[in-house]
């Protein structure tokens, strides 16, 4: 399958508007302006695109909601905080190929009737910052958003908001407050964001590889998009390889590629020729899978019943010289810090998680701790106001279930047996 | 050691700036997290005072800006040393060696996580992730990007920053 997404970035210009308009850019933002805003919410229904973030909630869905909302302005947010540990697969588009996510966005614009846009960027990538900035200067200039973009009296206004280094601003309500200039915290909901979001108006968030796709669904329709990948799932899908592999990066593949195919074929294998013991497919928060279950296909319908999820696409790789215990500490390290502190289940269980796992990870651990562990985030599970503490508690439960030999290991040799 | 007193506000090219800023939104609140960079870039870090020029440009209650500051992470509230390190120890990077990395930080620049070293040269920031897996382990040194991180590529990085 020939790159849409990662067309073009290997040319060292691929963030100029010349280079991108030379490869066929903003043609398709043309005959979207060609064609009523109800045929490109159409044309995406049809393509049956999936939200890339992690959730997979169908975006022609999610468009119809907010369409049908007879309440304007309405809000275009594109969820650039990518910051699921793992994930770098938004980075390539947000700093090499600028133009195809302001290109998706102007046709979503004009889709969805939203007049205004927004780039919530995460804090963490000041220079894809600096890229978009000027990335929307030069798209102003030419006319491809603004007041009257392609001169036919359309008008799309695009600005990017840096984030400052909350994971949970990932989360979409937690994104409008933040935006809103307020703490990161999820709302309630419902109301949802598609008809009370940001300074209470519909607001539609999508992830920046979800926006980026947009203009391929014009370019070759939603009937031929949704022919690529798995059918219940379809299209492109950008896969961020890390870990204990030879070739870790960003791989542009068809939804539904397996697992095996990803690490092997694609990433290069396992490096120094160790024994793969484990992968988290998915970005932290997604159940880990031994080594035995990677023969499964990576897309939002094949995983759960695999154990796991797709979430953000963001392949951990890890060879039998990473301890697990060490692993589960520092992602519940990570969910601690990260926990907004709007619910008790997330607050006090990922502090009293990590606390458990840290004494069995430095030699301290008791017997009854394993228990204690499943027990604490039993508890967590499906009593959190949102996905963070669902996440966490999914990731001790997942690494009990595959590795608890080697948790019992810690205990019963009181050091990290790694 | 001499005192410095230094006088706490914005001038005019500032205000003009913010000002600027709450154009882009429907109301001047969402302009806050964009000014408390301003305030960071201006200041150094987030001082009471500081947060409070930040209110009073925006005619926000000092309470408000304080409690939106306090959430977030990459907003600084203690002064920082002249760079500032945020090397990241999720798990991509922990598989590949960061936690070697910081030890080699403590051991070679006397600098501690949360903590600035003697000489002001160094203030170290534990990352949660900084979206580079794929080329870990990595850091930011103020805003610039360095990746595949070893502890000679640290020694000739932290040379260019004084």
């Amino acid at each position: 399958m020939e790159n849409f997404l990662l067309k073009n970035i290997d040319n060292p210009n691929s963030a100029d508007i010349a280079e991108y308009e030379q490869a066929g850019g903003y043609k398709n933002l043309s005959k979207a302006l060609g064609i009523k805003p109800k045929d490109v919410l159409d044309e995406v229904k049809a393509s049956g695109l999936r939200g890339r973030g992690g959730a997979g909630f169908p975006t022609g869905m999610k468009w119809t909601f907010a369409t049908a909302d007879p309440k304007f302005p309405k809000y275009l947010m594109c969820n650039a905080d990518e910051g699921e540990p793992g994930t770098f697969k938004d980075r390539p588009i947000l700093e090499k190929n600028p133009h195809l996510l302001i290109e998706g966005m102007a046709i979503s614009g004009y889709a969805l009737g939203a007049e205004y846009g927004h780039i919530y960027l995460r804090g963490e990538y000041p220079e894809a910052g600096d890229i978009l900035n000027s990335a929307i200067n030069q798209a102003n200039e030419k006319n491809y958003l603004g007041e009257n973009i392609l001169g036919k009296g359309i008008k799309f206004k695009l600005s990017v908001h840096m984030g400052a280094g909350a994971y949970i601003c990932g989360e979409e309500t937690a994104l409008i407050e933040s935006i809103e200039g307020k703490k990161g915290q999820p709302r309630n909901k419902p109301p949802f964001p598609v008809n009370v979001g940001a300074w209470g108006m519909p607001t539609i968030v999508n992830n920046v590889e979800t926006l980026s796709n947009v203009p391929y669904i014009i370019e070759i329709g939603g009937e031929n998009y949704a022919k690529i990948g798995s059918s219940e799932c379809p299209g492109p899908k950008l896969f961020s390889v890390s870990g204990c592999v030879n070739k870790p990066g960003v791989y542009e593949l068809p939804m539904g590629t397996t697992l095996q195919d990803i690490i092997y074929n694609h990433a290069g294998g396992m490096r120094n020729g160790k024994k793969l013991k484990a992968v988290i497919p998915g970005g932290i928060s997604t159940p880990v899978l031994p080594a035995d279950a990677i023969d499964c296909a990576m897309d939002f319908v094949a995983m759960p019943k695999a154990g796991s999820m797709l979430g953000s696409g963001a392949v951990i790789v890890m060879d039998e010289d990473v301890c697990m215990v060490k692993v589960t500490y520092r992602a519940l390290k990570f969910f601690e810090h990260e926990s907004c502190g709007k619910c008790v289940p997330c607050r006090e269980g990922t502090d009293w998680l990590r606390k458990i796992l840290e004494r069995i990870e430095n030699g301290k651990g008791t017997q009854g701790d394993i228990e204690l562990l499943s027990d604490v985030a039993g508890i967590m599970s499906g009593k959190t106001f949102c996905p963070l503490g669902d996440g966490a508690a999914g990731v001790v439960m997942g690494m009990i279930k595959h590795f608890r030999s080697e948790f019992e290991e810690h205990i019963k040799e009181g050091k990290c047996t790694f | 050691m001499a005192v410095r007193f230094e006088l706490i506000m914005f001038n005019e090219t500032v205000i003009n700036e913010i000002n600027g800023i709450r154009k882009k939104y429907p109301d001047r609140r969402s302009a806050l997290l964009p000014s408390l960079y301003i305030a960071q870039r201006e200041f150094g870090w987030l001082s009471l005072k500081a947060m409070s020029c930040v209110a009073k440009a925006l005619n926000l209650p000092e309470a408000d800006v304080r409690g939106t500051a306090s959430f977030y992470s990459m907003f600084k509230h203690n002064p920082v040393g002249r760079n500032v390190i945020q090397l990241c120890t999720n798990v991509s990077c922990m598989i590949l060696g960061a936690e070697k990395l910081v030890d080699f930080l403590k051991s070679k620049y006397g600098v501690h996580p949360n903590g600035t070293s003697e000489d002001g040269r160094f203030s170290l920031v534990i990352m949660e992730c900084i979206g580079a897996c794929g080329t870990a382990p990595a850091m930011l040194v103020n805003t610039d990007f360095h990746d595949e991180l070893s502890e000679s590529r640290i020694e000739e990085i932290l040379e260019k920053y004084k």
